[in-house]
Formats: structure tokens, sequence, C-alpha cells
């Protein structure tokens, strides 16, 4: 019951203080935007949401705040959409509607509540994912079916619809194309740090230091010595602006979780179980297959997980020395003062980023999980 | 061990005071490197980033990251002190919850979604960068205050010291290698992201590398680079080196 109380502390001014408005040049409250029944209807898991603290944190009732709150955040996108439109009519196709902090405050206290409740259930990784891709799906429905046409972030979306589709495959080539030489290097590097120690007392230190120096000058350093080179080698296209720096940058980027988790993952596998490989016959191939690896992998994939967050964040940084992709469109319009275009760039990088978390979660949690249950029976 | 303690030897293979005589003859010496440049790019016609001086702009720098980081450590070390209380443990879960995931948030992608929400400028910038320190501030703190072990707690509480004084003399004492471990994560990430902040109006180092890749100026971006990186290099040493004695005083 005080349990109740707490959480209805955080709910309420969550919710009950938040500037309910949509802005659009001058604002529009939410009370003008809830029109007719189904206006109503979008804002009724608000209410239930209002509610769920009061009653017991049975599953049941998790269940519902869970349900409540991603129809909320749901519904709130859907009254935007219908809003947007209706103020769309009678007026000039330039006329924007965006969405203002009241939507942001009150999708973010929609989705807060789901997460929260999602993990007070006890729901796994897969369980999480389903919550959010069912969330996800709903807003995508709206998407797909045109209701969200009318705003201001789908409108850049229809007069650069090409662009928009271009960076989204080059922001993932590039990241793409920095994991490669990041995990054929990094890997080894690992399994030899792990084995001799003066290796990882001499990789780790340089590439602490690289993990420290910002991104933008990196970016910055790499560009004198490839345009050097580039001058040296006319027709090799190398060049100081473009991809190639920036994948270069990446990759110096990406080496540290993948060597140091690599490293870490195999020492933490036991001695006793690769004496008792070595004692069941099995060669050092088969014992580095067969035990090192799956033990390993967890912690490996925990790195890489790290490593490609990062490169999705990075690669939006990239932009400025010309490697385009999503920050290409999200630096055009912070420097013409394009707020929508703004998060045209920005909102599809953080979903990147959120996407690629939580795929590898699920790799992690399976990773584990095979591990849990092969050796972890026989373990005292 | 105070730098006048210091053999010299001691002192040239420092990588704290190698990086920081670095860096201060940088961002003073960097108008003397003029004729440097100008012998690189004959081609440009200012070689040099003479808009504002290097000295204001790593000030700037300076004094953005510090704003932001001490506000994430008031903050966020208030929100991970409080979580860890018998009356604030309900919102544990949610504020564990808030800083994971919201460091899957990208930090540019933060910094450029303040404009939409708050306009150009430094404040929006402050704001940004104050909200994303808080996250691996919180997330420490939380661990460094869950791994003080409850013997010692217990024998705190049996020797007469009330919370205040069991949070203040053993639990932060105890926990501060790992909060000072959340610190430098948010200080570091905040140099680097303070520098792509002079894309949304702050004046910090970044604006050099900026304007220099928006006019294909490369001895600007050089510049600022430059700076940029000692600084990061130098304010990790630093930690490293806050890091040592905080250990060694925390064993005593």
């Amino acid at each position: 019951m005080a349990l109740a109380a707490v959480v209805a502390a955080i709910a309420l001014p969550f919710l009950g203080f938040a500037p309910n408005r949509l802005l659009s040049g001058r604002p529009v409250p939410l009370w003008n935007a809830v029109q007719g029944l189904g206006g109503a209807v979008a804002l009724l898991p608000g209410l239930v949401l209002l509610a769920t603290p009061f009653l017991r944190p049975t599953r049941f009732g998790l269940g519902l705040t869970v349900a409540a709150g991603g129809l909320l955040t749901a519904g709130l996108v859907w009254l935007a959409g219908a809003q947007a439109a209706a103020l769309a009519q009678g007026v000039s196709a330039a006329a924007r509607t965006s969405f203002a902090s009241g939507f942001w405050v009150m999708a973010a206290a929609g989705l807060l509540a789901a997460v929260d409740a999602a993990r007070r259930l006890g729901l796994g990784a897969v369980g999480r994912l389903t919550v959010g891709a069912a969330i996800a799906g709903l807003v995508a429905l709206q998407l797909v079916s045109g209701h969200l046409d009318a705003l201001s972030i789908l409108k850049e979306y229809a007069n650069r619809r090409d662009v928009f589709a271009d960076a989204v495959l080059r922001h993932a080539v590039l990241v793409a194309s920095a994991l490669i030489p990041t995990l054929l290097v990094g890997i080894p590097l690992g399994v030899a740090a792990h084995r001799v120690q003066a290796v990882g007392r001499a990789v780790f230190p340089i590439l602490n230091v690289v993990q420290t120096v910002p991104s933008i000058a990196l970016f910055g350093l790499l560009m004198a010595p490839l345009a050097a080179l580039g001058a040296m080698l006319p027709g090799s296209g190398i060049s100081g602006v473009g991809p190639l720096p920036a994948v270069i940058a990446l990759t110096l980027y990406s080496l540290l979780p993948i060597v140091r988790n690599t490293a870490v993952g195999l020492d933490g596998v036991p001695a006793p179980v690769r004496e008792a490989a070595r004692g069941m016959g099995l060669t050092p191939r088969q014992i580095f297959l067969r035990v090192d690896l799956p033990l390993a992998l967890p912690v490996f994939l925990s790195g890489l997980r790290i490593t490609v967050v990062q490169a999705v964040g990075l690669a939006a940084v990239a932009a400025l020395i010309g490697a385009g992709g999503l920050g290409a469109i999200m630096f055009q319009g912070l420097f013409a003062n394009a707020l929508d275009l703004v998060l045209l760039g920005a909102v599809p990088v953080i979903l990147l980023a959120v996407a690629a978390d939580a795929l590898l979660s699920i790799g992690i949690a399976a990773a584990t999980h095979r591990i849990g249950v092969l050796p972890g029976r026989s373990a005292p | 061990m105070t730098v006048a303690g210091m053999a010299p030897r001691e002192f040239l293979t420092d990588r704290l005071m190698l990086g920081l005589v670095a860096l201060v003859a940088l961002v003073l010496g960097m108008p003397s490197l003029k004729p440097l440049f100008a012998t690189l790019y004959p081609g440009l016609d200012r070689p040099l980033y003479e808009a504002e001086s290097f000295v204001r702009l790593t000030l700037d720098h300076m004094a953005l990251v510090g704003v932001s980081s001490l506000a994430a450590i008031l903050l966020g070390g208030g929100a991970g002190i409080a979580v860890t209380r018998p009356w604030g443990r309900e919102f544990r879960g949610l504020l564990e919850t808030v800083a994971t995931m919201g460091q899957t948030f990208p930090p540019v992608a933060v910094l450029a979604l303040a404009v939409p929400v708050m306009g150009f400028g430094s404040e929006p910038a402050l704001i940004a960068l104050t909200l994303y320190a808080l996250l691996p501030v919180v997330e420490n703190t939380v661990a460094g205050l869950d791994g003080v072990p409850a013997p010692v707690l217990d024998s705190a509480r049996g020797l007469g010291m009330g919370p205040a004084e069991v949070l203040f003399r053993v639990e932060l004492p105890l926990a501060a290698p790992v909060i000072l471990a959340g610190v430098r994560t948010a200080v570091i990430i905040n140099v680097g992201t303070a520098a792509i902040a002079s894309t949304v109006g702050a004046k910090t180092l970044g604006l050099p590398i900026i304007v220099g890749l928006n006019g294909s100026n490369q001895a600007y971006v050089i510049q600022g680079a430059l700076i940029v990186a000692a600084l990061a290099v130098v304010i990790d040493a630093g930690f490293d080196r806050l890091a040592g004695w905080l250990t060694r005083w925390s064993q005593r």
C-alpha cells in the first residue's frame, strides 16, 4: 500500500503538471486537440495509468500499467496526427504542426511507466522487446496509414524521401564497414591480450587514449595525413574528407570494447573447466572452440553492444567531415535552423541505437542462457 | 606527492604533467605557429583561426564542461543517494532503467534534440550536457553505495553513528572510487560533446573545427582538434591521478 502511494507520488506530478499543449507557432493546448469521441478514447489509457498506482501491484495491475503506458504513447501520437490534419485544413501547405514539450513529457511519462512496470513484472530481454515492438508497431501503423502525414517531421520526410532512405542506408553501411575491420583485428588482439600479458600492457593504454580523444578532434586530426596521402597518390581515391576517415576513426574507437571484452571474457573462463576439457582429451583447438568461445560469448557480446551503439552515434558526427548518413540531415537542419530537419535526422539515430542495443541484448540473454543451462547444471 | 617533490626524471615521464605542458603550450603558442600553418597550407588566405583567441575558447569550453559536470554530480549524486535510502527505494528501479536506457542515446543526438526543444545557444547545450552527464554519475553512485558491505554499515551504526554520519563518513568515502569513475566517464564524454556543441551555437573549441570544415580550411580544423584532444587527454590523466590518490586514501 505504501508502495502504491509512493508510485502515485511519482506518477502524479509527471502527468498532472505537464504543460499539455502541442505547439505550432502558437501553442495548441491538449484540450483543443481532444475533439470528439476518438480523442477521448486516445487519452483513456492516461486515466488508467493515473489509477494503476492505487491498485495492488499484482501481475495483472503491472500488466495493465504496461498496456496503458504503451497505449497512451501511441494515443498521443494519434492525437497529434489528428490535430495536425485538422489544423492543416484551410491553411497553406507550408503550415507546420510540430510536437511540443507537452507531448514529449506525456509520451516520455507513458513510456517510462510501461518500462518500469515491465521491469517489475520481471520480463526478460525478449519480453521487454516484445512490449517495445508492440508500442513501436502501433506508431508505425499510423505512419504507414498516412495518419501522421500532416505533422511537420513527415512533411520534411515527404520532401526528401529519397535522401532519407539513402541516409539510413549510408549510416548502416558506415557502421558495418567499421565493424568488419574491428572484428578482424580486435578479436585476435583480444585473444593475444588474454594469452600474453605483455600484449595487453602494450595495447590497452593506446586504445584508452584513443577512446579519450573526442570524435570531432580525431576526425579532424585524420584529415590532414589522409589528405596528404591522397595528394601523394593521385587516383587512389584517398581523401581527407568523406567515408574513409570516418571508417578509420570509427574502427579506432570500436577496437577498445571489442579487444577488452574478448580478453576479459576469456580471462573469466574458470581454469578447472579448461582442465576438465583437457582431461577429456580435447585438443587445444577443440577447447578454444567448444569451451572458451561459448563461455566468453556473453562478455564479448556486451562489448559488441557497446561498440555498435557507440558507432551509431559516432557515425552521426562523421557527417561533419562529409561521410553522409543521418548526421548529414541533422547537421543540415542545425546549420539552416530547420528544426524539423534536425528531428528527422536525430530521432532515427536514437532509434537505430536503441534497436541495436535491444537486438544485442537478446543475443546476450540467449548466450548467457545457453551456458547457464549447460555447465551450470554440473556446477556446485 | 607534490609537483615540487618530484624528481626531474619523474616529471618528464609523467603523462599528466607532459600533457598539461603540451596543452598550455598549444593554447598560448598557437598564434606563433602561424608561419608554420602558412607554409603547410600556402593556398589559405588566413592560416590561423583568429576570430576568437584560443585562450577564450579553451576557457569557455572548460566552463561549459565544468558547470554541466558539476550540476550532474550534484543532481546525479543526490538522486543516487536518495534511491539507496530506505525512503527512496521505490524510485530506484525507475532511475536505473532511465540511466541504462538513456546511455544508449548517442550524445550528439541528445544535443541536436535540445535545439528543437530549447532553441540555439549555450544554455540548451549546457542542459543537454548536464542531462547526459547525469546518467553515468547516477549509475555509478548507486553501484558504489551498493558495494559498501553490510557488516561495515552495521558496525558503523553499532558505534552510534546517525544516518547522516554513516552516509558521509562511511558510505561516501568507501563508494568514492566508483563514483569518481562515473564522473570521469561523464566529463570525458562532455569534453567531446561540448566541442560538437559549436554546431548548436555554443562558443567552444569545436568552433574552429566547424568553421574550418564548412570553409575547407584544414588549418583551422587542425588547430581546434589538437587543443581539444590535448584537453581531453589531460583531463583523463588528471582523473587517473585523482583515482590513484583516492584509492590510497581510502585504503589507509
